[in-house]
């Protein structure tokens, strides 16, 4: 385990650019005595991820409110600096300045440490995320494991949020959300082991290493085989479940249950639950990223001089407007929708993914291989969502009692 | 196929997305406290009281009967009558009141002190940015907070105050006219007409006591 791996720096102008946050906290780094460096060096890395997807945070809400508003034919916040860019800095401050409200009946130290768990564990997962070449705080063999480890954590705070408040909305949209965290992971880790099949490695960073590389002008992602492609779009499903947003939206469930597990919250510690699931997201979207994305690789070769970081961070805002489009886009599910959607349509399709990621495995490379895939792929999705479609078609509700 | 609805919405969002930028006429929003809509001639919020002539205490069309205090179902008028008579616009003695009050975070805006109102006195006001520092005394508006002019009810709602007045000045004339034929009346016939007026006041004084 180590804090940074400082094997290839080069110090051309091109990997300067690309290594520049490498190289500053070496520098730093260099003058403390050599007992503290490695604690300092731990210490740098985790400043820069919390400033880093905090401040990322901040965009992503204005963006997403900008963005819903535009979907919506309105302007979205244009009041605070120019066209509303300052909005998260009011947000803050309002937050900040509110007051804090816990229940007289509420358990009081489980409530104070559901906010402080979430975004603990949000943060925790970032650690073995690789966002740039050489930049991952640590290199664990079992990267992926970790995250999905410590992602689950995540489950635990919002209970522990629903319980200690005790109120009925608070444990119904906690209930909900367990349900619904617990049904999409399944799901979730079969599609992203398609992956560690193909790499034969659960660390994030030699996944995103075994990307590197063109046919061609097309990169080796593994979003461009029939299983990557089925796999990517899996795993954005189940993230969309996994971090709360709409259409799988059942545990905050604004027009049902108010606003789920975090109604009894305000202020400071909503704040928290709000970045929390937007952590979440980032962190979920950002293992898309490096498990079939090609991590920090550039999309062409020859644009392999964009420094690393840029294109991690440049694919996580697509995929981050790609999350706004549809929440803006899709109403939220019902219950028996939403469980029908993961254990019938979601488990199948990420089982039989893995057999097309074997299938490709051990076949030869060449056209019969894309065909056999394909149709592994195409076949299974065709019956299993015709099937899904006409189950659920609306019957004349027949009221027994109520007539 | 599965999927199908769900890009067809896609490329509606993206559509609205993009043509918010292109055609303006899709942004219906108005920029509020910049620009505003004009409101509608039925608007109402709270009630106020209408006074005629330049003096609000002393063109005061109310004259107390607390009607409105006793109908308002969220129990917001509070009203105390005065114990002399002051002589109101037209110069009639009349009793006023000492005290008016309407609480405005009580208030629902139902209109029904306006509709039991014999006198024309109260209607509803349109203005509707009352925020206030002091959530207390300053929803608790008194009497010379409410008087407002008969001008201001023509503005804000010109044809009903048209009828108002209309209908004023016809019961005034009416009045006029009735108080002339009593005049004429007792000018031709003086004596008889003292005499049987007085046994009733006395029994009207005798019962109150």
């Amino acid at each position: 385990m180590t804090a940074l791996s400082y094997n290839s720096l080069h110090h051309s102008s091109p990997q300067a650019a690309d290594q520049i946050f490498v190289i500053v906290q070496h520098w730093i780094v260099g003058h403390a005595p050599v007992g503290l460096q490695p604690l300092l060096a731990i210490l740098l890395s985790v400043v820069a991820i919390v400033g880093g997807f905090g401040l990322l945070f901040a965009i992503t809400t204005i963006l997403e409110r900008k963005g819903l508003g535009r979907i919506q034919n309105r302007y979205g916040p244009n009041r605070v600096g120019f066209f509303g860019s300052l909005q998260p800095i009011a947000d803050a401050i309002k937050s900040l300045t509110k007051e804090d409200i816990v229940p007289q009946t509420a358990d009081k130290l489980v409530h104070l440490l559901a906010p402080i768990l979430l975004v603990l564990a949000a943060f925790s997962v970032y650690a073995v995320l690789p966002v740039g070449r050489n930049m991952v705080l640590v290199n664990l063999d079992a990267g992926v494991l970790f995250f999905f480890a410590i992602g689950s954590v995540t489950e635990v705070a919002v209970f522990m949020a629903g319980w200690s408040s005790r109120n009925k909305y608070s444990l119904l949209g906690a209930m909900r959300a367990i349900a619904q965290m617990i049904s999409y992971e399944v799901p979730l880790i079969l599609s992203s082991l398609t992956v560690i099949m193909a790499t034969g490695s659960l660390s994030t960073v030699s996944i995103v290493e075994k990307q590197a590389g063109y046919t061609g002008i097309l990169p080796h992602w593994f979003i461009f085989t029939p299983w990557g492609f089925a796999g990517f779009v899996l795993f954005m499903i189940a993230a969309t479940a996994e971090s709360n947003r709409s259409p799988f939206d059942l545990p905050e469930g604004e027009s049902e249950i108010i606003a789920g597990y975090y109604i009894e919250y305000s202020g400071f510690k909503f704040a928290l639950f709000f970045l929390g699931e937007y952590l979440g997201m980032f962190a979920i979207s950002g293992l898309a990223i490096t498990l079939f994305l090609g991590g920090w690789n550039a999309p062409l070769p020859f644009l392999t001089w964009v420094p690393s970081y840029l294109w991690f961070f440049a694919k996580l805002l697509t995929l981050i407007v790609a999350f706004i489009w549809v929440r803006g886009t899709l109403p939220r599910l019902r219950m028996d929708q939403l469980m029908n959607f993961a254990w019938k349509f979601m488990l199948p399709m990420a089982l039989l993914n893995l057999i097309t990621a074997a299938v490709w495995h051990f076949m030869p490379a060449g056209p019969v291989r894309w065909l056999v895939s394909i149709v592994l792929v195409v076949v299974p999705y065709t019956v299993l969502g015709r099937n899904q479609m006409h189950k659920g078609h609306l019957e004349k509700r027949v009221y027994r009692f109520a007539e | 196929m599965l999927g199908e609805g769900i890009a067809k919405g896609l490329i509606e969002t993206a559509r609205n997305f993009l043509g918010s930028y292109v055609n303006k006429d899709r942004l219906t929003t108005v920029q509020y406290p910049e620009e505003r809509l004009p409101q509608a001639e039925a608007t109402r919020d709270f009630p106020f009281l209408v006074y005629d002539g330049e003096d609000w205490q002393a063109g005061l069309r109310c004259v107390g009967c607390q009607i409105c205090e006793k109908e308002c179902p969220p129990k917001c008028i509070f009203i105390e009558k005065s114990t002399d008579k002051k002589p109101d616009a037209v110069g009639k003695p009349q009793f006023y009141p000492a005290v008016f009050n309407i609480d405005i975070s009580v208030c629902m805006s139902c209109q029904i002190c306006v509709k039991v109102c014999p006198f024309d006195a109260i209607k509803m006001d349109t203005a509707f940015e009352l925020s206030t520092y002091d959530r207390f005394g300053g929803l608790l508006w008194d009497k010379a907070k409410l008087a407002k002019p008969n001008q201001h009810y023509h503005e804000i709602h010109p044809t009903e105050a048209a009828e108002v007045d209309g209908r004023l000045a016809d019961e005034r004339a009416k009045a006029d006219a009735k108080a002339k034929a009593a005049a004429e009346a007792k000018a031709s016939a003086p004596p008889p007409a003292t005499p049987p007026a007085a046994p009733p006041a006395n029994s009207g004084v005798s019962s109150t006591s």
